[in-house]
């Protein structure tokens, strides 16, 4: 008796053992053995595609080759970066200025490369912040943040940085619908029903600038806007918006906003808005929001608070929004290369409903309308409704494309990248994902012109898949070769987090853009840059001291500075006069309260310093410059704040005898 | 235990049908081929190297030197001021860089200017600047010249040599 319960216990452990190495050889059997030799890129040759990848909640943007996974830069765009004084050199601290002062840190979600005639043209990305709204316009010559606008009568800035076929707008849906700014808002949260309001902002783009203006406010009844496409080609003048809490919830969403069988997605005709803005039908709103522009010939940032905005209430117009019933809270809503197809994916429903272009046209026409909401009309369903993927797994999240007319979801609930065609609607292939994808990009699969060729997903689960390092873990990204029939995974890559949406732009679109590699030294139009070490100075102005400095390998002009009093506030204004490419120098100060500085070729930068006690501070260069790099510092002599002792500054100067 | 052991092997044999036999599991990379394709190496052939000349846009046949052009000298020195003073001192001590004093004398005018224009293939070649390299441990840098600075530094740093 005891030897077979022995027996069935062994048993039993045997088959665990087996069991779960069963598990473990099917997660890594999905990848078969060309898979390195397609991820493989040898030393020193460049990637066929850019990836352009949210760092969410690290508020920055972060660029990857596919298909390596390698990660060449973080571009600092809405919280500080000591590394590359971002935020923390006086040029750059007015861009993360807002209506609530300097916010230092935010949540970057989403991606959006500028387009001409719906193909990317390599000019700019724009991001969004979630958390105090703005949108960011990275300037891609430079990889460098050149514009940050807030937004108002906004709350969790999600619905966005979605782009028309020409950015002619890039837009900005409130994810919370709030009172607006100038409204009253000291109200109870539970009267949401009377009181809050929804706003998407339609922000122009400037052809040739990129300058960012917010056109024109819609205000929506109270709703939660998600994610957003533009429609282009033939529905080029439209933009669809995914809708949530449609049941105008305002506490415990989780369970109170999932009550609809349908919730909504909102197409918006914004050629009629424009019509009505140009015909002043625009309410003026006070309102107060920060626009911050980089200027690349004086190196500044320079911080406006802008003070009115123009609003269109689209319950008083009744043809610029119309709802299309979508089951069950809608997340991803997408459309085809085409434009003729826009995918809806609720986030609870078991179906993909894909609706018609045409059709809602139709219906619009036919006022085929299943009554209204909050004054809005609802058209029917099956009036907007090309036809329902059946059955393609659970929890669709989001769709991108191919250039052979089919598409790719991902499925957060099952875990799995799912194609399907989108004129059959028939599901044609499924591969899981490690673990649970959100996001999901092509290259240029988000455009009229699909590169195909690869695919990304985006995991929120990373578990297992790399080397622990303690409760925090890398976040995971997956590579996929679709060039064939099959989707193949290629390659796992650990990204900066979380990364929410990205986009991949071709290596020759970015790398031939006329990318910037020196600042000239000629143009360098910053009021504290220094062009020569005979110009090289320091200047007192009350408690204020100037520091006009150059950087060359590998000394600072000057680099023994005395007469610096406590209370003073030093301002060290670095200029850079390399002018070869990939020669930055770094600036630092012991005791600095902020960051170090980088300076770029022909660059000036400044860095703020207040000295907290007398006696003598070192200041070094921090990127290494040269095979005398370590020899690039100097010192800076602090007196008592009484002291007489007199403002000095020189470099190599003979030693002559001190008492 | 004789049939306990027999038992086991039978269930681990089992396990081991079901989980392997996955065929594509082994394939040779053949396409590897792709990435691999030949990288031009940087020309290193310095017998081509003519150590009078340098190399660059500038030979005897392009660059006519005759007396001072003072208005020239002028632009070159306020080029110098910003790009090249910070290493390099007008008279014949060694800064960062040597002193220029006499370099219009050891050195014929374009070698100086395809120097200065295209340093980085010049310091990979030219024997001399090697061994300057080694002196000066420093390379001296790419300071983006236009045809028409590296003309003016160097009428500057032929007055800095009292030529008339």
């Amino acid at each position: 008796m005891k030897r077979t319960d022995f027996f069935l216990k062994f048993i039993a452990l045997v088959s665990m053992v087996a069991l779960f190495s069963c598990k473990t050889k099917n997660t890594s059997s999905a990848v078969s053995g060309d898979a390195a030799a397609k991820a493989y890129v040898a030393p020193g040759k460049y990637d066929e595609f850019y990836n352009f990848v949210s760092g969410g909640f690290s508020g920055q943007l972060s660029v990857y080759g596919l298909p390596s996974g390698r990660l060449f830069r973080v571009i600092p765009v809405f919280s500080v970066d000591p590394e590359k004084g971002w935020g923390y050199s006086e040029e750059t601290k007015p861009m993360l200025n807002t209506s609530h002062g300097f916010v230092p840190w935010d949540d970057l979600h989403h991606v959006e490369m500028s387009q001409k005639k719906g193909i990317q043209d390599g000019k700019w990305a724009f991001a969004n912040a979630n958390n105090t709204p703005r949108l960011a316009r990275i300037d891609l010559k430079t990889f460098k943040t050149a514009e940050i606008l807030e937004l108002p009568n906004s709350a969790g800035n999600h619905s966005s940085p979605f782009g028309t076929e020409n950015s002619e707008y890039i837009v900005a849906g409130t994810r919370f619908s709030v009172p607006g700014d100038s409204d009253n808002g000291d109200v109870p949260i539970n009267s949401y029903k009377k009181n809050f309001k929804g706003h998407i902002s339609f922000v122009s783009i400037a052809p040739e600038t990129g300058k960012m203006k917010i056109a024109f406010q819609l205000r929506t009844p109270g709703i939660n806007f998600d994610l957003a496409r533009a429609g282009k080609g033939k529905s080029h003048g439209w933009f669809f918006f995914s809708c949530y809490n449609s049941e105008q919830a305002n506490t415990l969403l989780e369970v109170n906003a999932s009550q609809r069988d349908k919730d909504f997605i909102m197409a918006v005709n914004w050629k009629k808005a424009e019509e009505y803005i140009k015909a002043g039908k625009g309410r003026k709103t006070p309102v107060k929001y920060a626009h911050n522009v980089y200027d690349e010939s004086t190196q500044m940032a320079t911080s406006t608070i802008e003070k009115e905005v123009l609003v269109l209430d689209v319950a008083e117009f009744k043809d610029i929004c119309y709802f299309i019933p979508c089951p069950k809270s809608p997340h991803g809503c997408d459309v085809d290369p085409k434009g003729e197809y826009i995918v809806g994916s609720g986030k609870l429903a078991a179906l993909i409903p894909v609706f018609s272009y045409d059709k809602i046209q139709k219906a619009i026409a036919d006022k085929s309308y299943d009554g209204e909401y909050e004054g809005i009309p609802v058209i029917k369903y099956e009036s907007a409704l090309y036809g329902e993927v059946k059955k393609p797994g659970l929890g669709p999240l989001h769709t991108e494309f191919d250039d052979n007319g089919n598409a790719y979801t991902s499925f957060f609930v099952s875990s799995e990248i799912v194609k399907w065609n989108i004129k059959d609607l028939k599901v044609l292939d499924r591969v899981p994902t490690y673990y649970s994808v959100g996001h999901l990009c092509i290259p240029g699969g988000n455009t009229a012109k699909p590169y195909g060729k690869y695919l990304i997903a985006y995991n929120k689960i990373t578990k297992d898949r790399y080397l622990p390092t303690g409760p925090e873990l890398a976040q995971s990204a997956q590579l996929f070769d679709i060039s064939g029939e099959k989707m193949q995974m290629i390659l796992d890559f650990p990204t900066i987090g979380e990364p929410h949406y990205a986009q991949a732009s071709p290596t020759e679109l970015i790398k031939n853009n006329g990318q910037l590699k020196i600042y000239k030294i000629e143009e360098n139009n910053n009021p504290y840059s220094t062009k020569s070490e005979a110009s090289a100075k320091v200047v007192r102005e009350g408690k204020k001291v100037h520091v006009y400095m150059t950087s060359i390998r590998s000394h600072f002009a000057p680099d023994n500075i005395e007469g610096i009093k406590l209370g003073d506030e030093v301002y060290f204004h670095v200029t850079n006069l390399e002018q070869d490419w990939d020669v930055p120098h770094g600036f630092a100060v012991k005791g600095a309260n902020n960051a170090e500085l980088l300076i770029m070729p022909g660059e000036t930068s400044t860095l703020k310093w207040v000295p907290d006690r007398t006696g003598i501070f070192p200041m070094y260069c921090t990127d290494f410059c040269s095979a005398l790099h370590q020899e690039m510092q100097g010192y800076v002599r602090v007196s008592p704040a009484g002291s007489n002792a007199a403002l000095t500054f020189s470099l190599n100067k003979p030693v002559t005898e001190a008492k | 235990m004789n049939k306990l052991a027999i038992f086991t092997i039978m269930i681990l044999a089992l396990v081991f049908v079901q989980c392997g036999g996955n065929p594509e599991t082994s394939s040779s990379s053949e396409e590897s081929s792709t990435s691999a394709e030949a990288t031009p190496e940087p020309e290193k052939s310095t017998e081509s190297y003519d150590p009078k000349r340098g190399e660059g846009k500038f030979d005897e046949a392009n660059l006519k030197l005759g007396a001072l052009d003072k208005a020239m000298a002028e632009k070159g020195e306020a080029i110098a001021n910003t790009k090249c003073i910070s290493c390099h001192k007008l008279t014949g001590e060694k800064l960062v860089g040597p002193g220029w004093k006499g370099v219009t004398e050891r050195r014929t005018g374009h070698w100086i200017m395809n120097f200065i224009t295209n340093p980085d293939p010049m310091i990979e070649k030219d024997p001399e600047v090697q061994a300057q390299l080694e002196l000066c441990l420093v390379r001296m840098p790419n300071q983006s010249l236009t045809d028409d600075d590296a003309r003016h530094l160097l009428e500057f740093m032929r007055k800095n040599d009292n030529v008339k």
